[in-house]
């Protein structure tokens, strides 16, 4: 069958099971959004493409399918490049497809030419300019399983305008749909090696000290149900790392929560403390280890992921596993079993003992406010929390609303916590959660934002309005870039340099309902839970509630940068 | 020029497609790792090029960086060659200032080297010659001052059979 470039790349979308396109159209890309007419695909327009690529993002988190942002070259190109990285360092399935100048005009500098695949080379799992229209099918197959399988991230594909225009020659094909990705130097592997899974298996039944270390990878292998299972059959606990936040229920005996530098008391010590960490998918970020030399420094490794560079990337492991996060767990199970577990561990009791003796002595606390002073923001989020639904999802942006949320929220299914962990992406809120929306439309869902990251990507809240995307907003309305303050206070010997923002400048009320939102404004705690009431009920547009918080209040428990995490702040009295 | 203790040969199997060596490359200058010498070309397969690199970097960023270009999609080998199992040739075309005592000298040890002559004129020779890095390092010194122009292709290298 004939056809041209723009028509094939569309269908090719719609043959990938595409049901969803965030994106903004411009002069080279132009010719691929006329078949987009008659497709069954909706199209979301933003406002600005740096919200279509954390769109995608969100919806590829809520989803777990590939999220598919579509923009057009040059300055379109430049600012999708943020969301490309941030989907690169949380290996968030995504494919993004740039327009491009005629390819005569590639390399002259025409009118809105950047080289997109070369300024986006490190921030991609692959990429891929097309200079022949008849391996846009081929190339749009390719994309989207490299995007999906092994460790998921970013691929970008970049078409020049003449492969998709139907008025130019150089657009013609022949339509071909491959049966089969060939791609003989990309062959992850799955299944984990069974002598060094014996091997692990031995070490955990020796351990006396052991704590699982769960991270993102478990959710991106859909691994929740075998890592409780694991977690269950030997009575270990687990720690969740900030993208693994909801892959062990957090009301389960033996979840310990989040580690790391914001990390409860007791995942952070427990970790430090134990003989075995058994690393799941997580990469051993410098937020989670603290100090690196001085980090679990008496604990055996066994480290699993998907990707072999991850394997002594920063620390090496005694037992390091190549392979799918549940093939590989699930292979463990059944290993342990054949060596007797859990009957032949050794009597953890004094171990368990210490570590609930550390959850009773050091909960996560603060301080209510007093009648007249602004809010606390834990207690808005304790608030939001607990009169949400369970399966309610939230998205945040970067700070200190995040770490509270990540703190504060309890999750208790995966696939609820959506956030931007590596790359710490302020404004990624807003357009995650709408993206979020879109994939589960079914589901309630709220992001939690700081005042400083609103005012970055907030226009995003037009096209939800829209698009009649009901997601909800709330701003921790502190009127400073609050984690920066932290640590000027803490570091800079409070020597406020460029953080005040102004509680009210925007008027984020009027601000939310000029886009077509409800807007409201909450400054005591008895307004807090009516105002989050009346935003549930809302069904029809987005919703903003702009809380104002205590400047104040410092996210807690803090292991200073530079320091092991024995040196732990646990609270504002224990600040030295 | 001389090849030194902490030289690592990497022998790249990549797809024969643009930009492939800018990936490559890429993953050395992002960490601020410098190439000490570079070779491409296509393979008996033309789909197919052999990247052989040369770099100055310790063992353990060395791990690092052969598992990050591991992950690359048109990368599809890599074989690290220690110099005691690799053999390695280097190609090099030189060009001296030569006296009339000179000349003789320098067309002995052209030929001692197994090199050639490529160009003559005036007091100026250019010759050419293929060895290992070692030879090819001993060649230039023995020219030393009467060196006036001087290119190398940068090694390229297989294992030895075994």
């Amino acid at each position: 069958m004939k056809t041209n470039g723009g028509a094939a790349l569309i269908k090719a979308l719609e043959l990938e099971g595409v049901d969803v396109i965030f994106g903004l159209p411009g002069g080279a890309i132009l010719p691929v959004y006329d078949p987009i007419i008659d497709s069954p695909i909706r199209h979301i327009l933003v406002r600005h493409e740096q919200g279509a690529g954390h769109m995608a993002e969100g919806y590829a988190h809520a989803t777990g399918r590939p999220g598919v942002a579509m923009v057009t070259s040059g300055p379109a190109a430049t600012n999708i490049i943020t969301p490309l990285a941030d989907a690169y360092m949380d290996s968030v399935p995504m494919v993004v497809i740039t327009g491009q100048v005629g390819t005569a005009g590639i390399g002259t500098d025409a009118f809105q030419e950047v080289d997109t695949v070369g300024i986006t080379r490190s921030v991609t799992k692959h990429n891929e300019l097309v200079t022949n229209a008849a391996d846009i099918p081929r190339v749009v197959r390719e994309a989207f399983h490299i995007a999906t399988t092994g460790r998921p991230g970013p691929v970008l594909i970049d078409i020049p305008k003449d492969l998709v225009d139907p008025t130019n020659p150089n657009s013609a094909l022949d339509w071909y749909w491959p049966d089969s990705v060939d791609l003989a130097g990309y062959n992850p592997r799955l299944e984990g090696d069974p002598a060094l899974i014996k091997d692990a298996a031995q070490l955990i039944v020796a351990a006396q000290r052991p704590v699982l270390y769960a991270g993102g990878g478990i959710l991106k292998a859909r691994a929740a149900e075998s890592l409780l299972a694991l977690a269950e059959l030997l009575d270990i606990p687990v720690v969740t790392t900030l993208m693994a936040r909801g892959a062990v229920p957090d009301d389960h005996p033996l979840c310990l929560g989040m580690p790391g530098m914001h990390g409860n008391y007791t995942a952070v010590t427990a970790m430090q403390e134990s003989d075995l960490l058994i690393a799941l998918g997580s990469r051993f970020d410098d937020r989670v280890t603290g100090k690196l030399d001085a980090f679990a420094a008496n604990a055996k490794i066994i480290h699993v992921d998907i990707d072999p560079a991850e394997l002594g990337k920063v620390r090496r492991p005694d037992v390091g596993i190549t392979g799918d996060c549940r093939l590989v767990i699930n292979e463990l199970i059944t290993a342990l079993k054949q060596i007797g577990a859990p009957e032949v561990q050794p009597d953890r009791s004094s171990w368990k003992s210490t570590i609930s003796g550390w959850q009773e002595k050091y909960p996560l606390a603060y301080v209510q406010s007093e009648p007249g002073d602004l809010l606390k923001p834990q207690y808005v989020l304790e608030q939001l929390r607990d009169n949400t639904p369970d399966d309610c999802i939230v998205a945040s942006g970067v700070g200190q609303h995040q770490m509270w949320t990540a703190q504060y929220w309890k999750f208790n299914h995966p696939y609820t916590w959506i956030n931007s962990g590596g790359l710490g992406t302020m404004g990624f809120a807003v357009p995650a959660a709408i993206g979020a929306k879109v994939g589960r439309p079914d589901r309630m869902v709220w992001a939690v934002d700081g005042d400083g990251c609103f005012q970055m990507t907030a226009q995003e809240l037009v096209t939800a309005a829209a698009e009649r995307i009901p997601v909800k907003i709330a701003i921790l309305n502190n009127a400073y870039l609050g984690m920066v303050r932290q640590w000027q206070e803490m570091f800079y010997e409070e020597r406020y340099s460029e953080v005040y923002l102004s509680p009210d400048l925007p008027d984020y009320k009027m601000w939310a309902e000029a886009m077509g939102c409800v807007g409201m404004r909450v400054e005591s705690p008895e307004d807090v839970l009516p105002a989050i009431q009346r935003a549930n009920e809302v069904d029809d547009r987005p919703v903003v509630i702009d809380f104002r918080t205590d400047a104040r209040e410092k996210v807690f428990p803090m292991v200073p940068a530079g320091k092991s995490n024995s040196d732990i702040v646990v609270g504002p009295e224990d600040v030295r | 020029m001389s090849s030194g203790t902490r030289h690592h040969i990497l022998s790249v199997l990549v797809e024969n497609k643009p930009g492939v060596l800018a990936r490559v490359s890429g993953l050395f200058a992002r960490r601020g790792f410098n190439i000490f010498s570079l070779a491409v070309a296509p393979t008996d397969d033309p789909t197919r090029s052999r990247i052989t690199i040369v770099v100055d970097v310790e063992s353990a960023p060395l791990e690092q960086i052969t598992k990050q270009l591991d992950k690359l999609i048109n990368v599809l080998q890599i074989d690290e060659l220690a110099p005691v199992d690799a053999v390695e040739r280097e190609l090099m075309i030189v060009t001296v200032t030569v006296s009339a005592e000179s000349k003789p000298e320098l067309l002995s040890l052209t030929e001692e080297y197994s090199g050639v002559v490529l160009d003559e004129a005036g007091d100026r020779i250019t010759v050419s010659l293929g060895g290992t890095p070692e030879a090819l390092d001993a060649f230039t010194a023995r020219m030393g001052a009467a060196v006036v122009g001087y290119q190398r292709t940068g090694r390229i290298a297989l294992p030895r059979i075994v």
